[in-house]
C-alpha cells in the first residue's frame, strides 16, 4: 500500500488504468473493422435487420438483352451442356404478351427469395434455408435431391444439376444431385458488391435492377418500392417475395 | 365351442417355389440394375428434366404407397369393425399392406438424386415438412402393423389385438392424410393445390388396396388349391365394387372442382380435354378401365374367382393410369406466374412440358413392384398367414 502510495498510483487506479487498457486492445479490432468494412465478416450472423431484396424495372428491361442471365452463368459457372432442359437456370428471361391488350414486357425472373418460402416449408432435412437476411439457400451438404421444393416453388425458379459438373468455381460449389437455384450472388453480398445480373445490368447502360436492403429507409430499393407502385409474382400465395417488378 | 382355422405356409415343392423366386428375380435383378445405372450417370439417365422432376419411379411409388394404406382395410375391418368373415385373412391384409409400403418406399428412397445421402435423409429431419413428416408417418405404420400381425398370431397376445388394431387403423389415417396433403398443399401447382385430395387419395386407397390384397389372395390360394368360400368371395366382391364407386365419384368431384372454379379452370379443362396422354389416361385408363368396366364386372349377380381377379386387374391397371394422370400430368401442366399473360422463355414457361420415361426408369419402377411381390411370397412360404381352407367361416388359429 506504501509503495502505490509512494509512486503516485494507488491500487484502485492502477486496477481501472490496466482494465482500461485490456478493454481497449479488446474491443479496438472489432471498433476497427466496423470503421473499415460494412460488410460481414466470416464469422459475423447474417443480421435480421437487414432484408435483402430487388427491383425490376420492366420499361426498362429490355426485349433480347439477356446481360443478366450470361452474367449469372459466368459469375456461378453455369455452363450450356446442349441439354436445355436438363440444364440448369437459376435466372431466365420470360418474354410476356397481354392476351387482352397485346402489351408485352420482358423481364428476369429468379429466386425471389420469399419470406414464407415454400421450398424451405418442404425440405425433408431442412437443406432449403432462409438466412436472416431473407436470402434463400441450399445447404449443398444436406441435399438429398428429393425434388420436393423444385415441385413446391411457384417460381419454377429451382433447378436440379443431372450431371457431373467440372470448373466448378471455388465460392459456387454445385454438384450433381443436388438442388440448385438463385443465391443473389451471396458471396458478393456478403463482400459488399452487387450481385453479378445487377452489375451487368447497370454496365450494359439499362439500369432496370436495384439491389438493397428492403428494411433501410435510406436504401434506394426502399425508397423506390415507397414511391413507385410495384407488384410482385404470385403476391396471391402471399409469400412476401423479396423480389418487386415495377411496370407490370 | 369356437372353431379355429389352421393356418399354414405355402405349399408346394422347393423347385416350385424357387421356380417362382426365379421369376420373381427378373423384375428385382433389372430394376436393381437400372437404380445402378441411374445413380452412377444421374438423372440425366431418366426421362425426367427441370420441368418434370418426379418420373415413373414415383408413379408406382406412390402406388404402391396408396395401395397400401388400403390394402390394410380388410384387417381393420376384422379387427376394428368386428366383421368375422374376414379374420381368416386379416393375417394376409396386414402382410400385403407392409410388403407394398416397403416396395413403396424402396423406390421413394432409392429416386433420390443424392441416395448416398440416405443417413442425412434419417438424421435431419424438417419438422414442417409434411414429406418429412411422411417418414415418420411411414415407419410408424410399418410397425404399428408389425405389432398388429404379432397380436394376431400370438396366442398370449390375441386380447390385445383390438387394441392394436385401432392404432393401426389411427396410422392408417394418419398415412393417407399425410400422402393426400403432400399433394393437396402444394399450391404451387394448378392440378393439386386442394385438400380435396385427402379424401379422394383414401378412396383411391381403399380401391387399389382392396384390389391388390384380392389378387394376392386369388394368386396363393390358386397355388394350393386352397377353398375359398363364395360368401367370402361374394363380400370381398362388393366391398370392391363400393370402393371403385366411391374412387369414381370423389376423382369426378376433384376433377369438377377444378374444371368448374374460375381459378382452376384451365387446368381442369387441360387434364379432362386438351391434356393429350393424360386426358386419354384419365378417360381410358381411370374412368373405363380402373372403374367402369370393373364395375361392370363386380356388379354381375353370379360370383367367381375369374370375374374378381379380372375386375381387380382392371382397377389396378386403372390406378396406375391415375397416379400418371396426377402425378405427370401434375407437372407437365405449366406453373402460371403472371395470370392473363402469354409466357415464353428459354425454362420452357407456359407451355406443356413433355415426358418420356426411360428405359432404365421403367426398369427401376417395376424393380419396386417386384420386391413388394417378393416380400409377399417369402413371408407366405416362411409364414403360416393363410388358413389351409377358407371355406370355413372361422376364427384364426392363435
Amino acid at each position: 500500500m506504501s509503495t502505490n502510495e509512494e509512486s503516485g498510483i494507488s491500487r484502485r487506479g492502477f486496477l481501472a488504468i490496466s482494465s482500461a487498457t485490456l478493454g481497449g486492445v479488446m474491443l479496438a479490432p472489432g471498433v476497427r473493422l466496423i470503421e473499415v468494412a460494412s460488410a460481414r465478416v466470416p464469422e459475423q450472423a447474417a443480421s435480421k435487420q437487414v432484408r435483402w431484396g430487388l427491383l425490376i424495372d420492366t420499361d426498362k428491361c429490355a426485349t433480347g438483352c439477356d446481360d443478366c442471365v450470361k452474367a449469372c452463368a459466368t459469375e456461378n459457372g453455369i455452363k450450356d451442356t446442349g441439354h436445355p432442359r436438363t440444364d440448369a437456370q437459376w435466372i431466365r428471361k420470360v418474354e410476356l404478351k397481354d392476351g387482352r391488350s397485346g402489351r408485352t414486357h420482358s423481364v428476369p425472373v429468379m429466386c425471389q427469395h420469399c419470406e414464407r418460402p415454400p421450398c424451405v416449408a418442404v425440405c425433408p432435412t431442412g437443406a432449403s434455408f432462409k438466412r436472416a437476411d431473407g436470402i434463400v439457400l441450399v445447404d449443398r451438404h444436406t441435399c438429398i435431391g428429393c425434388r420436393y421444393c423444385m415441385m413446391a416453388c411457384p417460381y419454377k425458379a429451382r433447378s436440379i444439376v443431372f450431371q457431373d459438373v467440372t470448373d466448378q468455381k471455388p465460392e459456387v460449389p454445385r454438384g450433381k444431385g443436388c438442388v440448385e437455384g438463385c443465391t443473389l450472388c451471396v458471396h458478393r453480398v456478403d463482400q459488399d458488391r452487387q450481385p453479378a445480373c445487377v452489375e451487368a445490368c447497370a454496365k450494359a447502360g439499362h439500369n432496370a435492377m436495384t439491389f438493397g436492403n428492403l428494411n433501410d429507409p435510406q436504401s434506394e430499393i426502399a425508397q423506390r418500392v415507397a414511391k413507385f407502385s410495384t407488384s410482385r409474382i404470385r403476391a396471391d400465395l402471399k409469400l412476401d417475395p423479396g423480389v418487386h417488378y415495377q411496370g407490370l | 365351442m369356437t372353431e379355429f382355422s389352421v393356418y399354414c405356409q405355402l405349399g408346394g415343392t422347393d423347385r416350385r417355389f424357387w421356380g417362382l423366386m426365379a421369376w420373381l428375380a427378373i423384375p428385382l435383378v433389372l430394376g436393381a440394375a437400372a437404380f445402378l445405372y441411374i445413380e452412377h450417370y444421374g438423372h440425366i439417365a431418366t426421362g425426367m428434366d427441370n420441368q418434370i422432376v418426379w418420373g415413373l419411379p414415383h408413379v408406382f411409388a406412390v402406388f404402391l404407397i396408396v395401395a397400401a394404406i388400403g390394402a390394410l382395410n380388410v384387417a381393420m375391418a376384422a379387427s376394428v369393425f368386428g366383421k368375422a368373415d374376414y379374420e381368416p385373412v386379416a393375417p394376409l391384409s396386414a402382410l400385403v399392406s407392409m410388403a407394398l409400403l416397403v416396395g413403396g418406399l424402396a423406390l421413394l428412397m432409392l429416386d433420390l438424386a443424392r441416395v448416398d445421402r440416405m443417413m442425412v435423409a434419417m438424421t435431419h429431419l424438417n419438422t414442417s415438412s409434411i414429406f418429412a413428416l411422411r417418414a415418420v408417418l411411414y415407419n410408424g405404420f410399418l410397425a404399428s402393423v408389425a405389432v398388429y400381425l404379432w397380436f394376431l398370431l400370438e396366442r398370449r397376445m390375441n386380447r390385445y389385438v383390438k387394441a392394436a388394431a385401432i392404432v393401426a387403423l389411427f396410422w392408417q389415417l394418419l398415412l393417407a392424410t399425410g400422402t393426400g396433403l403432400m399433394f393437396g398443399a402444394m399450391v404451387a401447382r394448378a392440378a393439386y393445390d386442394s385438400v380435396l385430395l385427402v379424401p379422394v387419395f383414401i378412396a383411391f386407397s381403399a380401391a387399389y388396396g382392396t384390389a391388390v390384397f384380392i389378387l394376392v389372395l386369388l394368386a396363393a390360394c390358386r397355388w394350393d388349391s386352397r377353398p375359398i368360400a363364395e360368401e367370402l368371395l361374394r363380400r370381398l366382391k362388393n366391398v370392391l365394387a363400393i370402393c371403385v364407386g366411391a374412387s369414381l365419384y370423389c376423382a369426378a368431384l376433384f376433377y369438377f372442382s377444378k374444371y368448374y372454379v374460375a381459378r382452376s379452370h384451365d387446368v381442369g379443362q387441360f387434364l379432362l380435354f386438351d391434356g393429350g396422354v393424360y386426358t386419354a389416361l384419365l378417360w381410358l385408363g381411370q374412368v373405363a378401365i380402373g372403374g367402369i368396366a370393373p364395375l361392370a364386372l363386380l356388379m354381375r349377380s353370379q360370383v367367381s374367382r375369374r370375374t374378381v381377379a379380372a375386375a381387380a386387374g382392371l382397377v389396378v391397371l386403372g390406378g396406375l393410369a391415375q397416379v400418371y394422370v396426377t402425378v405427370i400430368g401434375g407437372q407437365a401442366y405449366p406453373q402460371i406466374l403472371f395470370p392473363g399473360m402469354i409466357e415464353t422463355s428459354s425454362f420452357f414457361d407456359g407451355e406443356v412440358h413433355p415426358y418420356k420415361p426411360s428405359l432404365a426408369e421403367a426398369l427401376f419402377g417395376l424393380g419396386g413392384v417386384g420386391l413388394a411381390v417378393a416380400v409377399i411370397a417369402v413371408a407366405l412360404r416362411a409364414l403360416a398367414l393363410l388358413p389351409e381352407r377358407l371355406d370355413q367361416m372361422t376364427r384364426p388359429q392363435a
